[in-house]
């Protein structure tokens, strides 16, 4: 291995060594582990497995789901982080301090407390039985439980972005005639863009694998509101571990390419 | 500067100042719906019958040995992952060497693996039918359905918190420090205890309370390899979830409510090690 260390400071080898057994016994080999399981199986009963029906119903609707909970974010997130960097009003601390709260609050009383809100009988939920459609138990339950704790990504990867765009850029803009929606497109949303798409992706990765806040408001119904990660449970309490590790697989490697992804991204922004 | 584009200025500004105020109120209004309302709900539900059964709930003996194996999962978890993100953070900020970037992306891993599937790896490795399965169970040792199986789990999903958060802090200081350190004769612990480590107290305190929240409050990956026997292998979380499908929903929102405390504890003391940081790195601008 090639090196360039400091000749002064020591302890190069030991804490790389320390690092990579950590890393492997915990996290590489125990993966590694679910990848030889699945390489058991041939391609046909890999394919066979993850292209039964309710495979693919989950697949969608984890993608789905996570897709429409990831937009939300980056409306609501954008205007959020927007506020909090640009205007000083009454509350602002507050806000800001408690954007961290779906990374902080466990996920299941997230799960209960959504579904509480939102069921039939909820506080939220009686208005929207009212009006004649229902929030818990459908795919716009999970798609509100996982903008919830999706939330501070979009929020937190903009933040600092904002910041370091001076107000004079904008201003300048508008004394050169632009409009305020040219402003917009052509000074703000070129500078943020990155940051915003990575905010996105996190969001999305995280909500193609979020449980423990879905499984309480989904309903869990076979090809309806059965979402992917729950599938890998119920195919574990049943004892078919090539189902679940086929799934298992199939969810790691989408995750791969998204974190792929989001690194291309992130490297394109610390070019700049 | 010439009065016609102070004129634009004024002009934009009034502009914004209607705009401001509608986006102030559009986040409040996002802020109370998406965050305080579902706050409320854990709270009023909790309290419903009284302050007497919300305390029954909490002391019944159920929540108390989930209380104490959710404090043993974090009592474990945040010091393995402590001295292995100081490992990682040296190794990564202090030397150059091939594959660094393959091996930061390797730590971020874990925060890109579904929950479930953290549970599910462990399951195949030590479960009965797992690869370690009929070697573990000839020796009568159980670690799935058992408490070192959450231990590994919640280990899993935490290991890059304290990491992540020193490894740009490190990398920003630099080791001019420490390398003066050791030219004046400190030894590598001198040097690491004296000069290091009181350089990224903060970073390292910021690290940690994201680590326990996660520990304290991970459900997927500890739900998989738990097996919900009551009493036995529950942390708070997955007492919820019992509680919850039992229709007890009181006592559910009660221990809710007390993970809900935890939680706005986390979100104080990471404000404060956080402007603390903020501080920090302020006044090294100024120097």
């Amino acid at each position: 291995m090639s090196r360039r260390t400091s000749p002064v400071i020591p302890g190069f080898g030991l804490t790389l060594g320390y690092t990579l057994v950590y890393l492997s016994l915990l996290v590489l080999i125990p993966l590694g582990a679910m990848f030889a399981h699945a390489a058991q199986l041939s391609w046909a009963q890999f394919w066979a497995i993850v292209s039964a029906p309710r495979v693919v119903a989950a697949l969608q609707l984890s993608f789905t789901t996570a897709l429409f909970a990831a937009l939300l974010n980056g409306i609501v997130g954008t205007l959020l982080a927007w506020v909090l960097v640009r205007y000083r009003f009454p509350g602002r601390k507050i806000i800001d301090a408690m954007i961290d709260l779906p990374f902080a609050l466990p996920t299941a009383v997230a799960g209960i407390a959504l579904t509480a809100l939102y069921a039939p009988a909820g506080l939220v939920g009686q208005w929207a039985q009212a009006l004649g459609f229902k929030i818990a138990y459908t795919p716009l339950g999970i798609t509100l439980a996982l903008t919830f704790v999706t939330l501070p990504f979009v929020v937190r990867t903009l933040q600092p972005v904002l910041e370091d765009i001076p107000r004079e850029v904008e201003e300048a803009a508008a004394c050169l005639g632009a409009k305020p929606w040219q402003v917009f497109r052509y000074v703000l949303v070129p500078a943020v863009l990155p940051a915003w798409l990575t905010g996105f992706a996190l969001a999305f990765a995280r909500g193609i694998g979020e449980y423990g806040s879905v499984i309480f408001i989904a309903g869990n119904m076979p090809m309806k509101t059965e979402i992917l990660p729950l599938l890998i449970m119920v195919k574990l309490d049943q004892y078919d571990y090539r189902g679940a590790t086929s799934i298992g697989v199939l969810m790691l490697v989408v995750s791969f390419v998204l974190l792929l992804l989001i690194n291309l991204l992130q490297r394109r922004i610390e070019k700049r | 500067m010439s009065t016609v584009t102070l004129a634009a200025i004024s002009a934009a500004r009034r502009g914004h100042a209607l705009g401001r105020t509608l986006l102030i109120a559009a986040a409040w209004l996002a802020f109370a719906l998406l965050l305080l309302l579902p706050l409320y709900i854990v709270l009023s539900e909790a309290l419903k019958q009284g302050l007497g059964t919300f305390f029954t709930a909490l002391i019944e003996p159920d929540a108390l040995s989930a209380l104490k194996l959710t404090l043993i999962a974090v009592a474990i978890s945040v010091p393995l992952n402590v001295v292995f993100g100081l490992a990682a953070a040296w190794c990564v900020s202090k030397y150059e060497f091939r594959g660094k970037s393959l091996l930061v992306t390797l730590i971020d891993l874990p925060f890109s693996v579904s929950p479930v599937i953290a549970g599910l790896i462990y399951v195949l490795l030590f479960g009965a039918q797992g690869f370690f399965g009929p070697w573990l169970q000839d020796r009568d040792i159980q670690i799935i359905f058992a408490v070192p199986g959450i231990v590994l789990a919640t280990v899993f999903v935490t290991v890059p918190f304290v990491a992540r958060e020193l490894i740009p802090l490190m990398q920003e200081q630099g080791s001019q420090e420490e390398e003066a350190a050791r030219l004046l004769g400190a030894s590598g612990w001198q040097m690491f205890w004296h000069v290091t480590l009181p350089n990224i107290k903060w970073g390292l305190i910021y690290g940690v309370v994201l680590c326990t929240a996660r520990a304290m409050g991970e459900f997927g990956a500890v739900s998989v390899v738990s097996g919900h026997i009551r009493g036995v292998t529950n942390t708070l979380p997955l007492h919820v979830e019992i509680l919850y499908n039992e229709y007890n929903h009181v006592a559910a929102f009660s221990v809710a409510s007390l993970l809900l405390a935890l939680a706005l504890c986390i979100l104080l003391l990471k404000q404060w090690s956080e402007s603390r940081l903020t501080r920090l790195k302020s006044n090294a601008a100024e120097e």
